[in-house]
């Protein structure tokens, strides 16, 4: 009878458990199904066919013209240079610097915390007139320079943080065992931590990827040439005055989710935790 | 093989001062423990020697060189560390290798070096397995194989034994101290077991609020303890100690618990009558008898461990412990006799804690 009761509340257990992620997942993958939908929906069919999951005849026209009659292949390309060199280089920083934070003790160390922090407090909508205003002189507006020089010291401040706090989680005496051992302070970094680590640096590589690569304001406010638009901006083009090519639109979104997906695909297997276990004692 | 001279060191962090003034002489091959409760330096101590904390003051001489500016990875010591600190990401051949690769020593040599302490320690089934695949027992093993691999001047030990079960342990003891016998290298240990620090030591250095209490073998320190804290640190089960007075009988001064004289203050000792001191008597110094004419003590607890049994008794009021391995047949309750020689009676002054 026990056992029985036992096994009523593991079912119900289950379901509530996969229920709720069934939820969840269907509530976040929904607008990306949608996106998908419209993107191979022919623009007869659009607004013709009413409220449909799946359109009666698929088509691919959209993402022909997306990629053969618009500026959208030289968009991309943009926003892969800048999402590129804004991750890797906030990267380099932010381990530095959150190796730092973690390890040594320095004076002024909680002041420069604390001025991280205050970085963080201001909306972007009140720096860009200021930026714009410094960046203008400088040649840094309509360039992709400007823009991962924005993204990269808007990022690191988070990303610091992030890389500070996989670090205090690899124990110290793993560096002191290795400068024992004979090696300098940065070969124990580079040889023992940062190997130690990637699981952190590739979360912070994504989480700085996805964020240049979605950016807008910016990206509207001090770009303005074609030759420098990312795609985000890129895909406002598709509003004109009086009518949204929402099929184009769509398409051009779905191949913008590729470079993401594939930038988690490749990453994935770092950001699974477990790499540490063993190191002390157990 | 190396010495090591530690003269007046002070370490302080923020406004705490670890290390209040530590001077010791290491000579080339000993092995010495360094014992007291958490908290009382010895570990700060170990990280200076090894160049992990910088000296606020003092010196730390190597082989008779100054080594205050001198970075860990020159000083050429090893370090087991209480973690065991093993690589994670390296299998265990490439943990014990990891400090001849780095001073670029040839192939051949790195795997018979590797090799011989892997044998040396029972490690040579386990050179592919990662830290993680291992047991408690056997990551400390491997800890200790990467201190040996290179021969370095000393051996550093950072309470390496305190994550084992106690049986490990006590098998670790004796392969730490066969270790040292086979290859001579100066070894410091830090414990706060004193079990450890009786059966390893050639000599114990016994450090409390950063101060060290007392230097000696292990023999000195538990026949001769220089004060209170040692006295009580040393030995298992503690020193019984006993408030007694000062009192004048026939012409001498003699201490006495609730006015039973036990034994005379010693000579020169300038002690006012009805001063207080602390008498210090080790358990198993007491012998527990039947014999009437003797103290009386009755009898609150018995703990048995098999080879001895320990007895709590309340001597005059205060509890004392008796460890015997005799099997008098005693029960809770009962009134027994205690009998010890005045010989074995410490006496200590209860405001310094120094031995009279």
């Amino acid at each position: 009878m026990a056992k029985s009761n036992f096994g009523g509340r593991n079912i119900i257990y289950w379901l509530a458990h996969y229920s709720v992620i069934a939820a969840y997942l269907g509530l976040a993958l929904f607008p990306l199904f949608w996106i998908f939908k419209v993107s191979i929906t022919p623009n007869r069919l659009l607004y013709s066919e009413g409220i449909r999951l799946w359109p009666s005849q698929v088509g691919w026209e959209h993402y022909w013209s997306v990629i053969h009659h618009t500026d959208f292949p030289l968009f991309f390309w943009n926003s892969s240079i800048v999402s590129c060199c804004t991750a890797v280089l906030t990267v380099l920083f932010a381990a530095l610097a959150g190796y730092a934070f973690s390890r040594f003790i320095f004076r002024g160390k909680i002041w420069l915390v604390g001025f991280l922090l205050v970085t963080q407090m201001f909306p972007l909508v009140m720096i860009i007139a200021p930026i714009f205003r410094l960046f203008s002189p400088l040649g840094l507006t309509n360039s992709l320079a400007g823009l991962v020089l924005i993204y990269t010291t808007y990022n690191i401040p988070f990303a610091i943080f992030l890389m500070q706090s996989f670090f205090d989680a690899v124990p110290k005496e793993l560096e002191e065992a290795a400068m024992i051992d004979g090696s300098t302070r940065f070969g124990a970094f580079y040889r023992i931590i940062l190997p130690l680590t990637l699981p952190g640096i590739a979360a912070t590589l994504g989480f700085v990827f996805t964020a240049a690569w979605s950016e807008l304001l910016f990206a509207l406010m001090l770009n303005s040439q074609q030759d420098a638009t990312t795609f985000p901006v890129g895909l406002l083009t598709f509003i004109s005055k009086f009518s949204v090519d929402f099929g184009q639109m769509m398409a051009a979104g779905v191949l913008a989710l590729l470079p993401v997906c594939i930038f988690f695909l490749l990453i994935q297997r770092h950001l699974v935790r477990g790499l540490t276990a063993g190191a002390v004692k157990g | 093989m190396a010495s090591i001279t530690i003269e007046n060191v002070i370490k302080t962090f923020g406004v705490v001062q670890v290390l209040k003034g530590v001077s010791l002489e290491i000579k080339s091959g000993e092995f010495v423990v360094l014992v007291g409760p958490s908290g009382c330096g010895k570990s700060t101590l170990l990280r200076l020697i090894a160049g992990l904390e910088s000296l606020t003051e003092g010196i730390i001489k190597i082989d008779g060189k100054v080594t205050n500016d001198i970075p860990p990875r020159d000083r050429d010591l090893a370090m087991v560390f209480q973690s065991y600190a093993l690589y994670p990401h390296m299998t265990v051949e490439k943990n014990l290798s990891y400090s001849l690769r780095l001073r670029k020593f040839a192939k051949d040599l790195i795997n018979s070096t590797v090799m011989h302490s892997a044998s040396l320690l029972g490690l040579a089934d386990l050179l592919n397995r990662k830290p993680k695949q291992l047991s408690g027992g056997q990551r400390q093993r491997v800890a200790m194989g990467r201190a040996i691999v290179r021969k370095p001047k000393a051996f550093l030990f950072d309470e390496p034994l305190s994550n084992l079960d106690a049986r490990l342990r006590e098998q670790m003891r004796f392969e730490i101290r066969k270790l040292h016998f086979d290859l001579g290298a100066t070894s410091i240990y830090v414990t706060h077991d004193q079990i450890e620090a009786m059966t390893m030591a050639d000599r114990i250095v016994a450090l409390n609020h950063g101060i060290i209490q007392q230097v000696g073998t292990p023999m000195e320190l538990y026949d001769n303890p220089a004060n209170l804290f040692v006295a009580e640190f040393i030995g298992s089960p503690a020193m019984n100690f006993i408030k007694g007075t000062v009192k004048k009988i026939v012409n001498s001064l003699t201490v006495c618990v609730d006015s039973n004289p036990l034994c005379d203050l010693p000579i020169g000792a300038s002690y006012s009558i009805d001063a207080e001191v602390i008498i210090g008597l080790r358990p198993e110094r007491i012998e527990i008898t039947n014999n009437q004419t003797l103290f009386p003590a009755k009898i609150i607890l018995i703990e048995t461990t098999g080879l001895a049994s320990i007895y709590h008794c309340d001597f005059f009021g205060q509890i004392v412990k008796i460890f015997t391995t005799s099997r008098i047949d005693f029960h809770v309750g009962e009134i027994a006799f205690i009998n010890f020689d005045v010989k074995d009676i410490k006496l200590f002054d209860p405001l310094s804690g120094n031995r009279i």
